[in-house]
């Protein structure tokens, strides 16, 4: 039954939900917001982060956030690689290579998919770590503790990239490099070089995002579907680029889907967030905080 | 060969390939090779669809497995309702693929590339999860289809099918090929080349990428709509699995998109491909090789096999004829 309790209740969750939302989009939103890659295989980059987290894990006992953070470099680097495959082979281009652009990563995706299938199976994965499993209870209302958990660090690693990119010397550069690459090259700074040290900042982020994903809930290789709509979602209604937007919109989609699946049930889950994209994106593409 | 007789050589063929197929379902006794064959023809179908608007107009869309389904799942609802045959069935998916294909055209072609393919990946998540909590149609657990009794002159229901989606295949390639030789294929063309510019000169662009969203759209869900026959059988994450999508935009662009040919060739090479492996080995290593041969051939080989082919039949094909 309806209840103030009840929405009270799914509104403190959708937030903790939504701040994790911002730590799995939020590389999204420098290598499609800033730098307009059309990276539709992020999704799959997040999963394969988490089934690295869960090797790690489950043959040496790391603590699932620490795994996370020791598969940050290689994710960097395959970031790295990732913009400069790319690059050589669409950016180069031209226009025409925009199509072939968007098909690209879509492949990649399905790659990833099927590998991760053909090394780990369909079936889900999970890790084990203390704070798994138990949960703090404030009077009728329950919080699992990995919730907390995924949100304190989502918070964490969001400010951190938001402070990054507005403070220092090459975040500056980066979203200097996405208002106006041509003055960049005219004074005489590398654009490319720039833009590659900042897809791979995006690709390593993901890399703590995994372990998050994989410790709020188990993972099985088909779950970068759903994300597909989560990440463009917050992105998009972020504004692209914006990362304090992205902490906003993400509470908001957080939210939203806590809200539906209280009162509707979670058959109705997978299409909030594509809902809302096709919302914005026919109502204002702009974003809600749009720049 | 002139504009005329190469239209003469076109429709030759196609009576040659209707009247082989025919004289096919005629003679061969084992069912096996209609079964396979009907899914080669469906891609070619759901392949040369896709090029309408992916190829020719350059708006990527990866929702063809929500135009698959939507044409399964109104076959399976009419077919449930009224028990309407199978080419009433067709019809209506195609009409209601071409209602959704203007939806989705006037919500999203304004935008930039991307965001029309984001969209469209959009859309086939939430009506599939409407079909899930449609309760008529079966829901997440699907709906069992019983065969009606065949028509002559076929003596199975899977040839009859086989049939079926080899009018469907013709239909999309002359329809493709139609568009690719008139005003909207130029049309088409010019905006993909720069948007901008095609405006400029009086392209009416939106109406153009409407109608290719249109015909696409109709033709996806009709080459969808005996599928529920086919398997006897409809559930939601099989109708709209996002596998159509992958095959369908993989199969045009390593085909290659400047001519209709080229979706046919991907359609018919990979198609073959899937179904030899899909006997020997697993259907993941079927997507896994899909994958790899999209990501080789749109690194390295641009303009598809066409490309590889012919390497200057953009000129050939854009010159006069």
């Amino acid at each position: 039954m309806f209840s103030m309790d009840l929405l009270l209740g799914a509104v403190l969750l959708g937030v903790l939900l939504g701040c994790f939302y911002a730590a799995v989009s939020v590389g999204l939103s420098v290598s499609f917001g800033l730098l307009d890659v059309p990276h539709v295989a992020h999704p799959a980059f997040l999963v394969m982060a988490s089934y690295g987290v869960y090797q790690l894990n489950e043959s040496y006992d790391i603590d699932p956030l620490l795994a996370g953070l020791a598969i940050t470099p290689l994710f960097f680097l395959f970031g790295l690689l990732a913009y400069r495959v790319y690059h050589e082979t669409f950016e180069k281009r031209g226009s025409d290579a925009a199509v072939r652009g968007i098909a690209f990563f879509f492949g990649i995706a399905f790659i990833i998919e099927v590998l991760i299938i053909l090394q780990f199976g369909v079936d889900q994965r999970s890790v084990s770590a203390t704070y798994i499993g138990k949960a703090w209870r404030f009077g009728e209302m329950r919080i699992p503790i990995r919730q907390l958990v995924a949100f304190a660090v989502a918070l964490a690693l969001t400010v951190l990239l938001a402070v990054y990119l507005s403070k220092t010397f090459m975040g500056r550069a980066i979203r200097a490099v996405a208002q106006d690459e041509e003055a960049l090259r005219l004074m005489g700074a590398n654009p490319v070089r720039i833009k590659q040290f900042a897809f791979g900042i995006a690709t390593a982020v993901l890399g703590i995002a995994g372990a998050l994903l994989i410790i709020v809930a188990p993972v099985e290789p088909t779950l970068d579907r759903a994300y597909i709509g989560r990440t463009f979602c917050v992105v998009v209604m972020a504004g692209l680029g914006s990362i304090s937007g992205t902490l906003i919109a993400a509470i908001i989609l957080g939210v939203a889907e806590s809200i539906v699946l209280t009162l509707f049930g979670a058959s109705w889950a997978p299409a909030i967030s594509f809902a809302m994209l096709l919302g914005v994106l026919a109502v204002r593409p702009q974003g809600l905080l749009g720049r | 060969m002139n504009k005329r007789s190469h239209s003469i050589a076109f429709w030759a063929g196609v009576a040659v390939f209707l009247i082989a197929v025919l004289t096919m379902t005629q003679i061969v006794r084992n069912e096996y090779p209609f079964f396979a064959g009907y899914v080669i023809l469906q891609f070619i179908a759901l392949a040369v669809a896709w090029s309408i608007l992916g190829g020719y107009a350059g708006y990527v869309n990866f929702g063809t497995n929500a135009f698959f389904g939507v044409g399964v799942y109104t076959a399976v609802a009419l077919f449930k309702a009224t028990g309407a045959p199978l080419m009433l069935q067709i019809a209506a998916g195609a009409v209601v693929g071409m209602t959704l294909g203007f939806g989705v055209g006037l919500l999203t072609l304004r935008m930039r590339g991307i965001f029309f393919s984001i969209a469209t990946i959009a859309l086939a998540i939430i009506i599939e999860t409407f079909v899930m909590n449609w309760r008529f149609v079966g829901g997440a657990a699907g709906i069992q289809i019983q065969r009606p009794p065949v028509m002559a002159p076929f003596d199975s229901y899977v040839k009859m099918l086989f049939f079926v989606q080899a009018l469907l295949a013709v239909t999309a390639v002359s329809i493709a090929r139609y568009i690719q030789n008139s005003r909207i294929g130029r049309g088409l063309q010019a905006l993909r080349d720069d948007e901008l510019a095609a405006e400029c000169t009086g392209v009416p662009t939106l109406k153009l990428k409407l109608v290719a969203c249109m015909i696409s759209g109709g033709l996806i869900s009709a080459a969808g709509a005996p599928a529920a026959m086919y398997l006897q059988y409809a559930d939601p994450s099989s109708a709209f699995n996002l596998s159509y999508s992958v095959s369908a935009l993989a199969m045009a662009l390593i085909g290659g998109t400047a001519h209709w040919i080229g979706p046919v060739l991907g359609a018919i090479l990979l198609g073959s491909t899937q179904q030899l492996l899909a006997v020997t080995i697993s259907s993941e290593v079927n997507v896994l090789v899909l994958g790899i041969m999209l990501v080789l051939f749109v690194v390295g080989a641009p303009k598809g096999i066409i490309g590889l082919l012919r390497p200057r039949y953009r000129l050939r094909a854009g010159g006069k004829p």
